[in-house]
């Protein structure tokens, strides 16, 4: 659901631009917002939320597209950690329509949806780890890149069982905008993805605003 | 009435309803499973037991074969750009990939408190707790859990996304196959679906049956079912090559 958020980006207390094919992991506490803000269009934000104080806790996308009976990811939608919890809820969306199952890309997937030779581009999960491995204090590791969302992509799912990739129906300027309930890491890799017509073949930045 | 006590098979074990099980199944294996009784739910996941960090991946799964089901002519793909195993039979044809597993609060809501000083192993075990048992005899914990599959059950999304979970999907003596294409840690619980509206707790066993795969043939269903599962086997005999191991 299409919903606006009254909060003025020249009061947020932390603004970062992230480039595509680059990482954010930042702590955002309880109370606190985060927009991501989808700057040209048509961008893909693949993100993961971990407990700050338990990193076994995480976001789950199973759990949470289970509990609220959708597939879907909009205003409203209750993010839930794999012990069933409120980590964030979705507080504003421009786009109105999130993706929680495609994933995100990784050199190997993409040897299998592209082609063998495209196996050394870069791709979201070689961002994560680099982030893990830069980011130390957290104490995550490979095991905890688990199933993610994507933020402003479109991946239609037929009552038949099929699934595709849409055409993207963010824009530029467009974003979500999610309030946490618990202290959070937020791991977002800004997508780098070169073979994919959803975004233009042209990865663009996002950029991430937090209030408090 | 178990439709795959096959003549060739090398094992055979019931699991009763509300119980974990796992195996390291070799590749070129074919684990067939049973629905002996009707509406039975089998959690799913697979690791690669030379390397536990590559494990079963429902988004890569889903997203290289354009699908939100799984059935036969489907793969199960590792993290890795790995087939785990073919779906070389599904008699149901809808494999769950979203339900996921219940934990103990959602059980407890549902058909009532787990509670093994009255209920012995007929107990209202939640699946969960069974595969954090079970991945715990190789290592592995929570941070270990990823999306599961459920086979038996059917999770349907309408065009507005909206989920809903089909009762008695699966039909007694309906089975499901899945040839080993790796060296697969396979670790299941048979406790019930977490969609499932029964009024009673379902304890609900399946068999399990073990034995040799024939060689892939050149027109094999899985093979040839995308382009996408074409290098997903090609990525597989890179990988056995890497280790000196055959097919």
């Amino acid at each position: 659901m299409i919903v606006n958020s009254p909060l003025k980006a020249e009061q947020a207390c932390r603004r970062d631009i992230v480039l595509a094919g680059d990482y954010y992991m930042q702590i955002v506490k309880a109370g606190q917002t985060l927009r991501i803000l989808d700057v040209e269009g048509n961008q893909a934000a693949d993100t993961l939320f971990y407990n700050a104080h338990d990193i076994s806790e995480r976001y789950s996308a199973i759990d949470t597209i289970r509990e609220q009976g959708n597939v879907y990811l909009s205003t409203g939608t209750k993010l839930l950690s794999n012990e069933g919890n409120l980590m964030l809820e979705i507080t504003a969306d421009t786009c109105g329509r999130h993706d929680t199952l495609g994933g995100a890309c990784a050199t190997e997937s993409n040897t299998v949806r592209y082609a063998l030779e495209k196996k050394c581009m870069h791709a979201c999960r070689d961002s994560w780890l680099l982030a893990l491995a830069e980011n130390p204090q957290f104490g995550l590791n490979k095991r905890d890149i688990t199933h993610n969302i994507n933020f402003f992509m479109n991946v239609p799912v037929s009552p038949e069982g099929g699934l595709s990739f849409a055409d993207g129906i963010s824009g530029a300027g467009k974003y979500v905008q999610l309030t946490a309930a618990m202290d959070v890491i937020v791991l977002l890799s800004n997508c780098p993805q070169l073979n994919n017509p959803c975004n233009g073949y042209n990865p663009t930045a996002v950029e991430m605003i937090v209030w408090d | 009435m178990h439709s795959n006590n096959h003549p060739q098979s090398i094992y055979q074990e019931k699991i009763a309803g509300a119980s974990h099980w796992s195996m390291v199944i070799p590749a070129g294996k074919i684990l067939s499973i049973t629905d002996i009784q009707g509406g039975a739910n089998v959690s799913m996941l697979f690791y690669n037991p030379k390397n536990l960090l590559e494990r079963y991946n429902a988004p890569d799964t889903l997203k290289c074969q354009h699908t939100f089901k799984l059935t036969q002519g489907h793969c199960l793909y590792s993290d890795m750009g790995r087939i785990f195993c073919s779906i070389t039979r599904d008699d149901t044809n809808w494999i769950d990939t979203v339900g996921g597993v219940a934990n103990k609060q959602k059980i407890a809501s549902k058909w009532g408190a787990r509670n093994y000083q009255t209920d012995r192993n007929n107990w209202l075990q939640n699946g969960y707790d069974s595969l954090l048992v079970e991945v715990a005899k190789y290592g592995l914990g929570k941070r270990d859990l990823a999306a599961n599959i459920n086979i038996f059950s059917q999770v349907k999304s309408d065009e507005q996304g909206a989920l809903s979970f089909t009762a008695e999907h699966s039909k007694a003596g309906d089975t499901v196959e899945l040839r080993f294409e790796m060296d697969t840690l396979v670790v299941l619980t048979t406790c019930p679906h977490p969609m499932n509206e029964a009024a009673e707790y379902p304890h609900l066993p399946v068999q399990l049956s073990i034995r040799q795969a024939e060689a892939i043939a050149d027109d094999d269903q899985c093979l040839n079912s995308s382009a996408e599962n074409g290098r997903g086997f090609e990525n597989n005999r890179r990988y056995v090559c890497q280790h000196g191991a055959q097919l």
